[in-house]
């Protein structure tokens, strides 16, 4: 037998024949994702292509987190239409304030190592931190799969990604994965795999890992993935619902390219406006006056990015700059519920923040705030392309939960590794 | 045989699907007939009122790069254009384009220039353009199983109704 990447074992399975990357594979589905953003467009195609039934409807699952909550009523009637089918066809329905998709699937343990699971949502990639193939498809891919169960999938070739060295205090996975968009670039991975190895794995958890997969699409990665380890089992611990089947890459699997990042010596990154893959390191945008700090959505919207977007922000003085907007919004109701109930949110709160309803927030401009003419914005998410956030005048800046925190206390860009305020 | 003729409307690189149509926009209407007046609004606002029937995005690398919304393809069709021609596609947005019958071309559109007058020929399997303002015909990958099956299809809604599977060649 022919040595494989982690993606074509998992491909291979899910194809019921062994198949190799370049090769066309019929593919069924564990999970299918969608989104209030995409889903109402998934139903008109999936009532078009003349869909009875779900083919699982325990496998199919809809959550409204792009608008969260709906801003208009025509937005509403959007929802109504998800709520309706999903009632009519058995499907799961995620309401407003539960959460973002991917993410309600990791935390409620369907998620699980080995499977595959399509999503009408880009950042369905994110999932592959738990040693999964997780991919985004747009709403008439979805529809498809919810008749079927299937999908269609040119099996990718895959990218090495090697991690090496020491993580440093304060050192983020966010950071590395910029760093990372920088080094591969915008369509560097495009209908490709990225697959994770190295030493330095073990230094991140598992809601890191999930930053690092999160930021591959801006790589145009079709997948990003973890091997099995501690990190997964202890993150499984207590959720895992059914079995899970680990995956590991053979010894001799060939690669597309191989990539080999030292994060002994990485600096803290932030993407300058208006691409993800404008990233420098922090000392070099340093001193950039902001008016927004946003942390949340699916890249830094979890349980420890808040609390390490606290502490920098205390360690920077410990309250918010006057004229910036300091806005909070956790991925899910588990992440709001363990925020309020460690007294993150109520932190955030006394110092001015604004904590809006769950969801992706006001990433895409879709839900929460609106960033005003002109402002600079330095934010937790994945993608900071002109207009993204509701205005085309304001200018995006991404980076890691602790340079965003220590910000919000400066009034400006700032190093977490150096704000320390004497008083 | 389909045979496209129009003239090059030119983009740069890294052309977002949030670039092609804004997420808010999308937010109160998923009618891509309302959603076409707002097309590419975010590099240029007058260009969605200058598209004309037939045109033909000519872009650069990784055209429909991010978010995997499939309005990004159904509006550029609902303007009246039915093929893109570029260096290179992101993933999400090539399959939501033949899922529709909007025409992704791969080839080197370097010399390409706005306004040039273009015709795209799908014969086949094979696929080319004709840049009758530069003098050129390229050849450009073919589309093969079952890509080229949704297309023939006119878009992955026939295909379903017709097949009420997912059946790809040589499978």
């Amino acid at each position: 037998m022919t040595a494989r990447t982690i993606s074509e074992k998992i491909l291979s399975a899910k194809a019921g024949r062994e198949v190799h990357a370049g090769e066309i594979a019929m593919c069924t589905v564990d999970h299918v994702l969608g989104t209030d953003a995409s889903s109402p467009m998934a139903i008109d195609y999936f009532e078009k292509m003349g869909g009875q039934r779900l083919f699982d409807a325990s496998r199919v699952m809809f959550a409204f987190d792009h608008y969260s909550p709906a801003a208009s009523a025509k937005t509403e009637a959007l929802h109504e239409r998800v709520r309706v089918f999903a009632k009519k066809y058995g499907a799961e329905l995620c309401d407003v304030g539960e959460g973002i998709s991917f993410q309600l699937l990791a935390e409620r343990g369907s998620a699980l190592p080995g499977s595959l699971i399509i999503g009408a949502d880009s950042h369905t990639v994110t999932a592959g931190a738990l040693n999964l193939f997780a991919t985004g498809v747009g709403s008439s891919d979805l529809a498809a799969a919810m008749i079927t169960g299937q999908v269609w999938l040119r099996v990718p070739e895959s990218i090495k990604v090697t991690l090496t060295g020491t993580r440093t205090a304060f050192l983020s996975a966010k950071d590395v994965a910029l760093a990372l968009v920088k080094a591969i670039g915008p369509e560097g991975a495009n209908y490709k795999t990225l697959e994770f190895h190295g030493s330095a794995l073990s230094a991140f958890a598992l809601e890191e890992r999930m930053v690092i997969c999160n930021l591959g699409v801006e790589m145009d990665a079709k997948a990003a993935i973890f091997p099995s380890d501690g990190a997964t089992n202890e993150y499984l611990a207590g959720r895992k619902v059914g079995l899970d089947a680990p995956v590991t890459a053979d010894m001799h699997a060939v690669y597309a390219r191989e990539i080999t990042l030292d994060i002994s010596r990485l600096s803290p990154r932030v993407a300058l406006p208006h691409a993800p893959d404008n990233v420098v390191p922090i000392e070099e945008a340093a001193g950039t006056p902001i008016q927004m700090v946003f942390l949340g959505t699916c890249t830094g919207g979890r349980v420890r990015d808040f609390h390490e977007a606290l502490a920098a922000l205390y360690r920077a003085g410990g309250t918010v700059a006057e004229g910036v907007q300091l806005v909070v919004t956790p991925a899910s109701r588990e992440v709001d519920e363990i925020l309020r109930a460690d007294g993150t949110l109520e932190a955030f709160e006394s110092l001015g923040a604004k904590i809006t309803t769950v969801g992706c927030g006001a990433c895409c401009g879709t839900s929460g705030v609106i960033p005003t003419d002109g402002v600079n914005v330095l934010s937790t998410a994945n993608r900071n392309f002109k207009s993204r956030m509701g205005n085309a005048s304001a200018s995006i800046y991404l980076a890691s939960p602790a340079a965003c925190g220590a910000s919000a206390a400066t009034g400006k860009i700032t190093d977490p590794r150096a704000a320390r305020v004497s008083r | 045989m389909i045979r496209l003729d129009g003239r090059a409307r030119k983009l740069g690189d890294n052309i977002n699907t949030d670039y092609i149509i804004a997420s808010t926009r999308k937010r109160d209407t998923i009618d891509e007939q309302l959603l076409k007046q707002w097309l590419l609004e975010t590099l240029d606002p007058s260009f969605a009122a200058s598209v004309r029937e037939g045109d033909i995005i000519v872009a650069g690398h990784n055209f429909g790069c991010g978010s995997a919304m499939e309005v990004a393809a159904t509006v550029i069709l609902a303007a009246g254009i039915k093929a893109v021609i570029a260096q290179s596609f992101s993933r999400t947005f090539y399959r939501n384009a033949i899922n529709n019958g909007l025409i992704p071309v791969q080839c080197d559109t370097s010399r390409f220039d706005e306004g040039d007058a273009l015709s795209v020929v799908l014969d086949g399997a094979a696929l080319s353009v004709e840049n009758h303002a530069k003098a050129l015909t390229l050849t450009c990958p073919p589309l093969t199983g079952i890509v080229l099956d949704i297309l023939d299809h006119g878009g992955l809604v026939p295909y379903m109704k017709e097949n009420r599977a997912l059946t790809p060649r040589g499978t």
